[in-house]
């Protein structure tokens, strides 16, 4: 199940923390290279380099406007990985809503005087 | 009244999984409900099957030992570990050890955040795994679970239907 060790795929490309970075920063929309630069706090080329990754695993997608190169998420890419994370978070909120019935219980012998004089614990 | 809101995971990093969600009980309730073991009953099966064992020994180097029978193939899943912190009602620290996996443990923590008006608690549960492997062995085993389940509901719905 693990995967091999190559960047060309997405989960590889965005385990590296500077990549999630960039992928963080292109959340907001399209920009060019030297506004990532100074989102993410790297020099111009490790910026490129890591550019380079995220285009090659697909991740982002690049156009020529004019002078200027835009960079922009690819959602099918982040869309892999959401699938591949939510079934498991299909459990945990299984698990969560079933807690939400027992809070609400919790919640009503609080809250409720106990007639009986029941010990409050 | 139910809470609304679904529990989200992330991966913060290449070996952890942040699971957070909110609810509409104050910080002192849902300690109670994830420290005392008859209410851990109630939820922690979240239908997928019998709890059969429910052991906390709640102290610093205590242990903990939930099992359930899986209900779409009968197997026993089994959890356990040992306590590392406890500061009611605000945060447990925990290893945690999927049994068919004993040399790789996890480690969660829990921390209850109240609202500013101490109603609600944004629970958050971060799980630190030693490896990225182990990490996504982890997230793939919760993803054959909701498998499980999913083809389950779909053979509850079929049969509801021929019935």
């Amino acid at each position: 199940m693990a995967r091999a060790a190559t960047t060309t795929d997405a989960f590889n490309a965005i385990a590296e923390p500077s990549r999630r970075a960039i992928v963080d920063a292109l959340g907001a929309g399209e920009r060019p290279v030297n506004d990532l630069v100074a989102a993410v706090g790297l020099t111009q080329p490790q910026v490129s380099k890591h550019l380079r990754v995220l285009r090659e695993a697909g991740v982002v997608d690049v156009r020529d406007e004019g002078r200027r190169r835009l960079y922009r998420l690819n959602p099918q890419a982040l869309k892999d990985i959401h699938d591949w994370v939510s079934p498991f978070q299909r459990l945990w909120e299984e698990r969560y809503a079933a807690l939400d019935d027992v809070l609400a219980g919790l919640k009503d012998s609080t809250s409720t005087p106990q007639p009986q004089g029941d010990d409050q614990r | 009244m139910i809470t609304t809101g679904t529990a989200t995971v992330t991966l913060p990093a290449d070996d952890q999984i942040l699971i957070t969600r909110e609810f509409d009980a104050p910080p002192a309730l849902v300690w109670r409900a994830i420290t005392e073991p008859d209410l851990v009953r109630q939820w922690w099966g979240a239908g997928m099957g019998e709890m059969t064992v429910c052991e906390i020994d709640l102290r610093v180097g205590g242990s903990w030992r939930y099992a359930q029978t899986a209900a779409s193939h009968g197997q026993t899943v089994e959890f356990y570990g040992e306590y590392l912190e406890l500061e009611e009602p605000s945060k447990v620290v925990n290893t945690e050890i999927f049994a068919p996996f004993p040399d790789s443990p996890s480690t969660c923590t829990a921390t209850l955040t109240p609202s500013a008006d101490g109603t609600r608690t944004t629970f958050a549960n971060l799980v630190q795994h030693t490896t990225q492997e182990a990490r996504d062995m982890h997230i793939n085993s919760g993803m054959e679970v909701g498998m499980q389940r999913s083809y389950d509901a779909l053979e509850r719905t079929a049969v509801d239907l021929v019935n």
